[in-house]
């Protein structure tokens, strides 16, 4: 019986990430390695005032004296950190002439995921201005927000040209010293987002097609930052479900959020980088630092994601529940597949009075991975009334993968309410033999029970982005669907 | 519609089925009898495509196909229904998603366009109905948290949605109370039809008070060793399997 289960599981898993492939871009790089004055060369092509200088320098500096963290349950071989190349732009120019040309595998993965064609074409790298002309696409975009006083625009272009709001808030929720990733983005980061959203104002549109147009030439170190000013609201979306083609290894991206008094931020991701081939050899490590705080009272921010791609995953969205009655959630999927391995979770920490936190936790393993829940409850003296719940679940295909949670809880008031439930359950081959008793294929079969666990998070995402999702993973743990 | 001939079946190297031979017509209602251990539910996980029994010598055949050359979600697809005997519970997957799955596949098979939202609902709440279930179980997960008695009509109700050609209910009987063994068995009876069959596997003869089948099958160390009509059912349930088993010179 064990042996017919292995067959089907091997069936399953023993997919390969379709979408792996080289690019031929040109781009402009520096030499390898990191020294100050490479940091000072970053700065200085990228034009930066000096204030930004300091800041990245004393990044640099503050990474020098830290080591990279070792408790994560995660195998992480040894980064030579002189043999990375810290700055790389792509040339602009188009890989290809027209979608013809485009492989047609690929076409097919974005069939499959239901990307509109607009969008499959700048993720391909087709000469869009030849097929549709995108600038005037995004200038609409631009005029819609710019009446409303909201900013959107690239870190590069928010440091220029609004300093005194990157003085104010940049490092503010993550320092640069926070930790050894999190000093070496401070010290050397690209490129990314920058959002502000005044007083009183609720985004009219979800940030997020313009954003995912230009997802495909986002750096390896990038940083963004959001900004929700009182009784503001903003739903903004990173990542792609599409594949990401890049072929850097490392990533260490910082997320900053500051949410003002009844302000709300959802922050939804959808990742699915490289995860490596078959046997574990190559993909992205992902060592993210996400954190947020619900500055003001009443306060809300929600992350929400969807981890599927990857080598290695560090990642750790999280929330300072500062103001009075603030609320945060996280909700999370993760899946691992093959050698891939995940330590992934939040941190929730509770200071000020009625805070409610709200933690939904799902992981997938399969094939030989390895997927890990780490999560902190924090609930400090001064926070009367705080409230949490956790509920943290795993999936298991097959008996070769691992599946780990290390929740943490730390309640420092004796009036708080933590609440903690977790569940592990693996898709047993009599359930999916009763799915082909009633017509349903195996492979449909693990799609609609790896759909039904997941819903809850599903549900959090974007309507447009969740179909997507949903299809994304079962992509991720099918066998290779025709 | 269906021919077994000389079919032997084992698991992990024990022969469980030893030379079966079994034809079923279109219109008939077989009740299959016999004591624990005989290989009641081997025949019926041997027919539904379970890979764990292996089979060794002989064949079925269905509408004049090779059972055994077709996967399990085919053999569904072209009308066979196992009623499981211990349905499977399937968390997080509502019965409306999974029925509208299955219903849609079995439609694909034939050629046909999947169902509208609307027409699905209509004809699930038209079987629901007609079986007598509770409409709180549809709207829950896959089996998850029903009693014995729900799962029963659960796969009752799964069956008049397929409207399969040949249903095999292993032992839908067991555990139920009168109530729950009077829906089901109306059911099945609802369900009869001259263009579809069934096959009835039970342990004891009180299933047949409510499903008068046809032709009555004692199964014993994996072949049929005595078949007749319902009349069986009453001296098996008078007599024990004991009569059976000196009839055919043991003991």
């Amino acid at each position: 019986m064990d042996k017919e289960q292995d067959i089907i599981l091997n069936e399953i898993t023993g997919n390969e990430y379709k979408y792996g492939f080289v690019t031929d871009i040109e781009t402009e790089s520096i030499p390898k390695g990191l020294s100050e004055d490479v940091v000072r060369l970053i700065s200085e092509k990228k034009g930066e005032p000096a204030f930004m200088l300091e800041y990245r320098l004393k990044a640099y500096r503050k990474w020098l004296t830290l080591t990279m963290p070792t408790w994560a349950h995660l195998k992480i071989p040894e980064i030579n950190y002189q043999d990375i190349i810290f700055y790389s732009v792509p040339k602009q120019g188009a890989k290809y002439q027209s979608m013809d040309e485009v492989d047609p595998i690929l076409k097919e993965t974005f069939n499959k995921l239901g990307i509109p064609l607009e969008e499959q074409l700048h993720l391909a790298g087709v000469a869009v201005d030849a097929v549709m002309d995108s600038v005037s696409v995004k200038t609409t975009f631009k005029e819609t927000l710019a009446e409303l006083g909201i900013i959107f625009c690239s870190m590069n272009e928010a440091i220029k040209e609004h300093p005194n709001l990157l003085q104010k808030y940049l490092g503010s929720v993550v320092p640069y010293g926070d930790n050894f990733f999190a000093a070496l983005n401070a010290a050397v980061f690209s490129d990314g987002s920058f959002v502000y959203i005044p007083k009183g104002v609720r985004c009219p549109m979800e940030l997020s097609t313009y954003f995912r147009i230009n997802a495909a030439n986002t750096g390896q170190f990038e940083r963004t930052l959001i900004i929700a000013d009182e009784e503001s609201y903003v739903s903004y979306l990173e990542g792609c479900t599409a594949p990401m083609r890049d072929e850097n290894q490392l990533h260490a991206a910082v997320v900053e959020i500051v949410v003002m008094e009844n302000a709300e931020v959802k922050y939804s991701t959808v990742q699915n980088w490289y995860p490596g081939d078959k046997n574990g050899k190559g993909g992205i490590f992902n060592f993210v630092t996400k954190r947020g705080i619900c500055k003001g009272d009443n306060a809300k921010l929600s992350w929400t994601q969807v981890e599927t791609g990857s080598a290695i995953t560090w990642k750790y969205p999280s929330c300072i529940l500062k103001g009075n009655n603030s609320a945060a959630e996280f909700y999370s999927v993760a899946v691992t597949n093959n050698y891939q391995q995940a330590d992934t979770g939040t941190k929730m920490i509770h200071l000020g009075k009625n805070t409610k936190s709200r933690i939904v936790s799902k992981g997938i393993s399969a094939g030989k991975s390895n997927n890990s829940y780490r999560g902190l409850v924090k609930i400090s003296k001064k926070a009367e009334n705080a409230r949490n719940y956790s509920q943290c679940d795993s999936l298991l295909l097959g008996d070769q993968c691992g599946s780990h949670t290390f929740p943490y809880i730390d309640v420092q008031n004796t009036k708080a309410v933590v609440e903690h439930e977790a569940t592990t359950s693996k898709i047993g081959e009599d359930q999916i033999f009763y799915c082909n008793q009633r017509g349903i294929s195996t492979e449909d079969a693990v799609g609609l029970i790896v759909n039904g666990y997941v819903k809850e998070v599903l549900n959090k995402l974007p309507m447009e982005f969740a179909v997507e999702a949903q299809k994304l993973l079962q992509i991720s743990l099918e066998g290779s669907v025709g | 519609m269906l021919q077994i001939k000389n079919l032997h079946a084992s698991i992990n190297s024990k022969e469980i089925l030893k030379g079966l031979s079994l034809e079923i017509n279109e219109g008939e209602v077989h009740a299959i009898m016999g004591p624990n251990g005989s290989g009641k539910s081997t025949l019926a996980a041997v027919l539904a495509g379970r890979e764990i029994f292996e089979v060794t010598q002989g064949e079925v055949i269905y509408y004049g196909k090779n059972l055994f050359e077709m996967k399990p979600e085919d053999r569904a697809r072209a009308g066979i229904f196992l009623g499981f005997q211990y349905p499977i519970e399937i968390p997080g997957v509502s019965m409306v998603n999974f029925m509208r799955a299955a219903v849609n596949e079995q439609r694909k098979y034939k050629g046909l366009t999947p169902l509208s939202s609307s027409d699905f609902l209509k004809l699930m709440r038209e079987k629901k109905e007609l079986v007598e279930i509770d409409s709180k179980l549809t709207n829950r997960s896959v089996n998850e948290g029903f009693s014995g008695g729900e799962k029963k009509k659960n796969e009752i109700f799964q069956m008049a949605m397929l409207e399969p050609k040949l249903a095999i209910l292993d032992e839908t009987d067991s555990g139920l109370d009168i109530d729950a063994l009077r829906i089901v068995a109306n059911g099945v009876n609802k369900l009869k039809r001259k263009d579809n069959a069934s096959i009835v596997i039970t342990h004891y003869q009180r299933l047949l008070d409510y499903i008068v089948p046809d032709f009555v099958h004692v199964l014993y160390k994996g072949r049929i060793v005595k078949s007749a009509g319902k009349e069986l059912a009453f001296e098996l349930e008078e007599k024990g399997y004991d009569w059976i088993k000196k009839e055919i010179g043991e003991e």
